[in-house]
């Protein structure tokens, strides 16, 4: 009797066939998925890191020790307040100018002075009420124009002074 | 003639391939996608031509806000469990190691030692946190620099300050700096094309 029933097809009801179903599955919905997740990890991912401009101090010496340095060769740099430069060259009498950040201001006196001068130094002093950013400005202008020497110094009641000669002109 | 019988090919192609890529490039991207934590305070870097990067460890991090608030933050854990040992000691607060779990998980702080705890407890606080003190009668940034150098021999300074912020503030946070005899600091900014 078993050999008829396995022998005689599935006709009679005995043993049902099951549907063969596909293996493969549309996989179209998911690389879609995938690719959208993958966009927007990729834009969210921030590979570059912040930049830094690395400013070396003068290291503190115990007797106090200052260089001196020929005035000649020396401009002091004053940052002030609403983005304005003081400059002037020297400390005995000096002329005192002042400039902003453009192009054409502070960068072309500094390139100017830097070819003439060979060993041309810059003092960098900024007010309190001078702004942050001015002062990573000026070293940025300073690295641009390629001056070696440069310090930053600490203003002096008569650094202030002599710029307000300028702002009564 | 006969007619010549183009085979018909199956417009299905076989996506498994292009799926095992684009699921391990989501992979990659997710591992390497650090999420910015959320910091109490806003900082708009100035921008420069500079174009050193900033290391990845033992950095310790001087960030000052517009309006003059000093934010303290080091990474590296271990370092910053220390740091605040002997902050508790000096001061004579004390933490639970709850709060201390919280302060290292922090990623920026600015407040009083004697705010800490409140700041530790409260969201809240964290957002309205007055910044470390440093004026010289009461230099609680001095302590917090002097104990991280202490604690990561091979610390980097670097300062994180806001376009606006008055000079004043930070020649101050740099005299403090000078005073423990860190000389070399690490300003840090935004890129800038260079000029021609």
């Amino acid at each position: 009797m078993a050999e008829v029933n396995t022998g005689g097809g599935g006709g009679k009801g005995g043993k049902k066939r099951s549907k063969k179903i596909s293996t493969k599955i549309d996989m179209t919905p998911m690389v879609d998925l995938a690719f959208l997740l993958i966009t927007f990890f990729m834009l969210t991912t921030t590979f570059n890191k912040p930049k830094i401009m690395e400013v070396k101090m003068p290291v503190k010496t115990e007797d106090n020790k200052k260089t001196n340095y020929k005035e000649s060769e020396t401009m002091t740099l004053v940052l002030g307040e609403e983005n304005k430069v003081f400059y002037f060259m020297g400390l005995t009498n000096p002329q005192v100018e002042s400039t902003d950040f453009s192009d054409q201001g502070i960068r072309k006196v500094l390139l100017q002075k830097n070819k003439s001068i060979p060993e041309f130094k810059v003092v960098i002093k900024a007010m309190d009420t001078s702004k942050y950013k001015n002062m990573v400005d000026i070293l940025d202008e300073i690295h641009i124009t390629g001056v070696k020497y440069y310090a930053i110094g600490k203003i002096s009641p008569k650094d202030i002074e002599l710029t307000k000669t300028v702002q009564g002109s | 003639m006969p007619k010549v019988k183009i085979p018909r090919k199956s417009i299905s192609l076989d996506m498994t391939a292009m799926c095992d890529m684009a699921f391990l490039l989501l992979t990659f991207f997710m591992l390497t996608t650090k999420f910015k934590p959320e910091e109490p305070i806003a900082v708009d870097m100035p921008s420069s031509i500079s174009e050193s990067i900033l290391p990845d460890a033992n950095i310790l991090t001087i960030s000052i806000g517009k309006e003059g608030r000093v934010f303290y933050g080091l990474d590296g854990q271990e370092a910053k469990r220390e740091v605040l040992k002997n902050i508790s000691s000096k001061y004579g607060v004390t933490f639970t190691p709850a709060e201390e779990k919280k302060f290292i998980l922090m990623s920026s702080f600015g407040s009083p030692v004697s705010e800490l705890k409140k700041v530790l407890g409260s969201k809240e606080a964290e957002m309205k946190q007055p910044g470390i003190p440093i004026d010289s009668s009461n230099n609680q940034l001095r302590d917090w620099i002097l104990y991280s150098a202490r604690a990561d021999k091979q610390l980097k300074v670097a300062v994180k300050g806001d376009k606006e912020t008055d000079y004043k503030v930070i020649s101050r946070v740099i005299a403090i700096l000078q005073d423990l005899n860190i000389n070399k600091i690490k300003l840090i900014t935004t890129m800038e094309a260079k000029p021609q």
